[in-house]
């Protein structure tokens, strides 16, 4: 790929960029269904063109949202009542204008992708910065969105803190941010400058709650599959540490060591299905959390690490000290401690003591516990008997999103959509039916009138039109 | 504040207490709120009447009725986790129990700041609502900016405020550094088209809708009241006559006895206005009305003629009886002048043109869009009510305000039995294939991948 110096992006390229998007939109062409539909069919292509980068998600939320963008875009008709009688009403879902996605590093396509799916399909004009952490991928999307997108009203702007900054400082109609809850306060006080609504997609602590009288090995199959399947535990909605009784312990980490054995083999610190950690800083990270003095001597599997390779082996910390470093921040990597208690119940105090976080995940066969599990635990999402499904497999159903540390707002399906939308309410009124009661001046009359009108009351009305007061 | 951070943690204990996810508390806090408006009708007439006329505080407190009636009948019949404690600073008297009545459905608990612009109905608040509320779950606090600073230093999980852009940016800050959600409901200037009607009778039922929508709402002093009036040149004067008419019939000769009309809220607002006048290019476009009286803080209903466009009258919300009429060559030209500045809260067009309607609907963006009246899509409950842009974020009435103070929790449940084996390494040729066909929908690829007809991945 041949390089030209980078234009540096300040505020000046910035205000720029801005002053061409918005003209973009104010052309009113990515309000248009066929613009809408030849982004999101270019997508596609993008993705069948280059089938190893792009991952098979990021095809079916364009193939949904082409599927689905009609009916996506028709208005919706609500009912009215007597109080405005005559009318009709709908609710009209509009374009915000022109938005800013931020992506994190874990899944690049993926989240870079995704909400920018959502806001094409809303008929918005975009900005995508994609993570500086995930650099090979950054710079393929700016390639690949620059050929295959209209580059008047999709951009890729790449970088570090001084771009993100610059972008920062503009006017978006809403800001899309995937990542940590620190930057997201920066991105949300940025936001506060300009009023401008913002989607926040952190992450948390996901907590694993598991019970005894179940499915042993299909449990810690789903399991692993959550926490090392998913980029070595390098994903938002990771289970991060698990909580059993201290009966049942014994027998789980058992599984997981039969298990892990069956899917990564013997040596799995070099196991081809692992990822490895993402940089050097993030590797300094995990390994300063197991060479804590609170967990040295818990650790009860794995452990192993190349520090030139940036990897970490699958590694299982049992009763770790709820104060240790590992417990108090989220991990984000192949390091799952296990906490026990007496009672499993006893697990909803430990969870609801922190911060609510990303996804909360339940194995049990007992109804009870599901139920009181669903009613106490406040999470973004949660999944009984299996992990991080919610999120791959669920798209278009289920909203994808946090509450609280992990996050505000949410998107996938028609949520993405929703995400990048104005819902404008629309009240068509004919000029017949004017009541006099509505006017100055007011008598007795007008106002039993319009009390009546406005309790919807209809026999109360006919009182009142006949001067009958109601009793 | 030691106090405030008391409540704070009595109403975070008596939500960990879970208390308030009940139906059954939800449902008596709303019937207490009805019961509220019952017994203190007279209290509450008063406290309005301080600054409206005797009427139209019988129709605030219509309005108060129909905001409990519409909320309390629409009710949680599922358990959907909500917030924990939520604040609602609110600007008008309405404004304060619309939220109100959302954050107590969704189960939450709840601090209230009323303005303090209207003392007489913050301190009404502060009185009875904890005469029929939940004590430990809903809280008035009273006061100025030094107390809503000190509550905006307080972590809490979702804050609603009604109010200016200006305090609205402050608000949004303060939650940032706790990551809170908010619901900002703004103002801005909310234009009128007035299009060319060839029927006398709907030309005289639009003005009179007009009238009643700027001077209507205690004086212009709404946040979806009409800012000012796009009209073509040769309409103007017909305009201004049959308003004159309008105002006559509906408030009388004479603009200081204040028949049906309400006051300016408190001294600051009322020179605030003044001051819009006092440009004298802004004085002279005067064609109606224009005078003030301090005493009384009323302010006769005035019309303006296009004064000039970048006076302060004309780049700020009015929120006051003065109304300008902009005029232009061509009634199109007006989506144009309404997209050139800020998203407002409100639009509202009066044509019976098919094509143009569409237009509006489709070129303008606001909050809502009524056409052919005005302000009345407040009543409307299944229209979710809230801003664009600078006129705001997020919405309420009817069940959006019950979610607006709710988290809408994803809950997937799965069994143990049927298990894919190709979720799982090691990873091969053929888990990466049934990975592929699975999220194409491709059933019938998998079919022919099982029978091992399907080609493997290149």
């Amino acid at each position: 790929m041949a390089t030209e110096k980078k234009e540096v992006f300040n505020a000046e390229a910035g205000a720029a960029m801005m002053k061409e998007l918005r003209s973009a939109f104010a052309s009113g062409k990515t309000k248009t269904h066929q613009w809408r539909v030849t982004q999101l069919q270019s997508l596609l292509r993008l993705a069948e063109d280059h089938e190893k980068d792009i991952i098979a998600m990021m095809k079916a939320s364009c193939k949904l949202a082409l599927k689905e963008l009609n009916h996506w875009m028709t208005s919706e008709k609500v009912k009215t009542s007597i109080t405005t009688f005559p009318s009709s009403a709908e609710i009209v879902s509009e374009p915000l204008g022109v938005v800013l996605v931020i992506s994190a590093w874990n899944y690049p396509f993926l989240l870079s992708l995704d909400p920018v799916i959502g806001a094409i399909a809303a008929g918005n004009a975009v900005v995508l910065k994609p993570s500086e952490i995930a650099a090979t991928t950054s710079s393929l999307l700016a390639k690949y969105l620059g050929e295959y997108l209209d580059s008047s009203a999709i951009k890729v702007i790449e970088g570090a803190v001084p771009e993100t900054s610059v972008l920062l400082e503009q006017k978006w109609d809403k800001i899309f941010y995937t990542g940590n809850g620190k930057v997201g306060r920066v991105v949300l006080a940025a936001a506060a400058k300009h009023l401008t609504p913002v989607v926040l997609e952190l992450g948390g602590k996901s907590p694993v709650i598991v019970d005894s009288n179940i499915n042993l090995q299909v449990a810690t199959r789903r399991i692993i599959a959550g926490k090392w399947g998913g980029n070595n535990g390098q994903a938002c909605v990771s289970p991060d540490y698990i909580i059993t009784t201290k009966d049942y312990a014994p027998k789980l980490v058992d599984a997981l060591k039969t298990e892990l054995k069956n899917f990564y083999g013997d040596d799995q610190l070099n196991s081809k299905d692992l990822s490895r950690i993402v940089s050097s800083n993030h590797f300094a990270r995990l390994t300063k959390l197991l060479d804590d003095d609170k967990v040295s001597g818990k650790i009860v599997h794995g452990g192993q690490r190349d520090e030139s390779n940036l990897k970490i082996a699958p590694t299982i910390l049992l009763d770790v000290p709820e104060d240790s470093l590992i417990m108090t921040e989220e991990i984000f990597g192949p390091l799952l401690p296990i906490l026990t208690v007496d009672r499993v119940e006893d697990s909803y105090k430990i969870i609801s003591s922190r911060s609510k976080p990303l996804a909360a995940y339940l194995f049990t066969n007992n109804k009870k516990l599901k139920e009181e599990f669903v009613r106490n635990v406040s999470a973004g999402g949660l999944v009984t008997n299996d992990t991080t499904l919610h999120v791959i497999l669920a798209v278009h159903t289920l909203p994808f999103g946090g509450v609280g540390e992990s996050g505000m707002g949410a998107y996938h399906g028609k949520f993405s959509f929703d995400a990048f939308s104005h819902k404008k309410a629309v009240l068509h009124r004919s000029f017949a039916g004017d009541a006099p009661a509505r006017y100055p001046p007011y008598t007795p009359g007008k106002l039993r009138f319009l009390k009546a009108l406005l309790n919807g009351s209809i026999l109360g009305v006919i009182c009142a039109l006949f001067g009958w007061s109601k009793a | 504040m030691v106090e405030q951070e008391r409540s704070l943690a009595e109403l975070r204990e008596t939500f960990r207490s879970g208390r308030t996810r009940g139906v059954g508390w939800r449902k008596a806090q709303l019937r207490a709120l009805l019961k509220l408006m019952d017994d203190n009708e007279d209290h509450i007439f008063n406290a309005l009447q301080h600054w409206s006329s005797e009427e139209i505080g019988q129709l605030f407190l219509v309005l108060y009725r129909k905001m409990d009636g519409s909320q309390a009948g629409s009710n949680t019949a599922t358990f959907l986790p909500s917030q924990r404690t939520s604040t609602a600073r609110t600007a008008w008297p309405t404004l304060s129990l619309d939220p109100l009545i959302g954050a107590l459905s969704a189960g939450n608990t709840v601090v209230l700041k009323p303005s303090e612009h209207t003392p007489e109905c913050s301190s009404f608040l502060a009185k009875t609502i904890p005469l029929y509320l939940d004590r430990k779950a809903v809280k008035v606090v009273e006061g100025g900016t030094d107390v809503a600073e000190h509550l905006l230093q307080q972590k809490w999980d979702k804050i609603f405020f009604t109010g200016s852009p200006r305090v609205g940016r402050i608000v949004m800050s303060a939650a940032a550094e706790h990551l809170t959600p908010v619901t900002l409901e703004l103002g801005g200037k909310c234009p009128t088209i007035l299009d060319s009607l060839s029927d006398s009778s709907d030309l005289k039922v639009a003005v009179k809708r007009i009238a009643g929508g700027k001077w209507g709402p205690c004086s212009g002093q709404a946040c979806i009241g009409i800012d000012y009036v796009l009209v073509e040149h040769k309409f103007a004067s017909t305009l201004i006559e049959l308003l004159k008419k309008t105002i006559k019939r509906f408030y009388g000769e004479n603009p200081k006895s204040l028949k049906n009309l309400c006051r300016i809220v408190n001294k600051h607002q009322f020179d605030r206005l003044c001051n819009l006048l006092e440009d004298p290019a802004v004085a002279a476009s005067i064609v109606h009305g224009g005078s003030l009286d301090e005493e009384n803080l009323t302010i006769e209903p005035t019309i303006l003629l296009d004064p000039p466009l970048d006076a302060e009258i004309m780049t700020e919300e009015i929120f006051g009886p003065l109304l300008p009429i902009i005029t232009l060559s061509n009634i199109h030209e007006s989506i144009e002048f309404i997209n050139s500045r800020p998203k407002p809260l409100a639009i509202y067009a009066f044509t019976k043109d098919e094509t143009f309607k569409k237009e509006i609907l489709t070129e303008t963006s606001s909050g809502s869009l009524t056409f052919n009246d005005v302000m009345i899509q407040f009543l409307c409950d299944t229209l979710p009510f809230g801003g664009v842009g600078q006129s705001g974020f997020g919405r309420y009435h009817g069940k959006y305000s019950f979610d607006t103070f709710s988290h809408e929790k994803a809950v997937l449940e799965r069994s143990f039995f049927l298990e894919l084996e190709p979720r799982y390494p090691p990873w091969n040729e053929f888990k990466m294939q049934f990975i592929r066909l699975a999220y194409s929908f491709d059933y019938f690829g998998l079919l022919l991948l099982f029978v091992g007809l399907k080609r493997r991945f290149r």
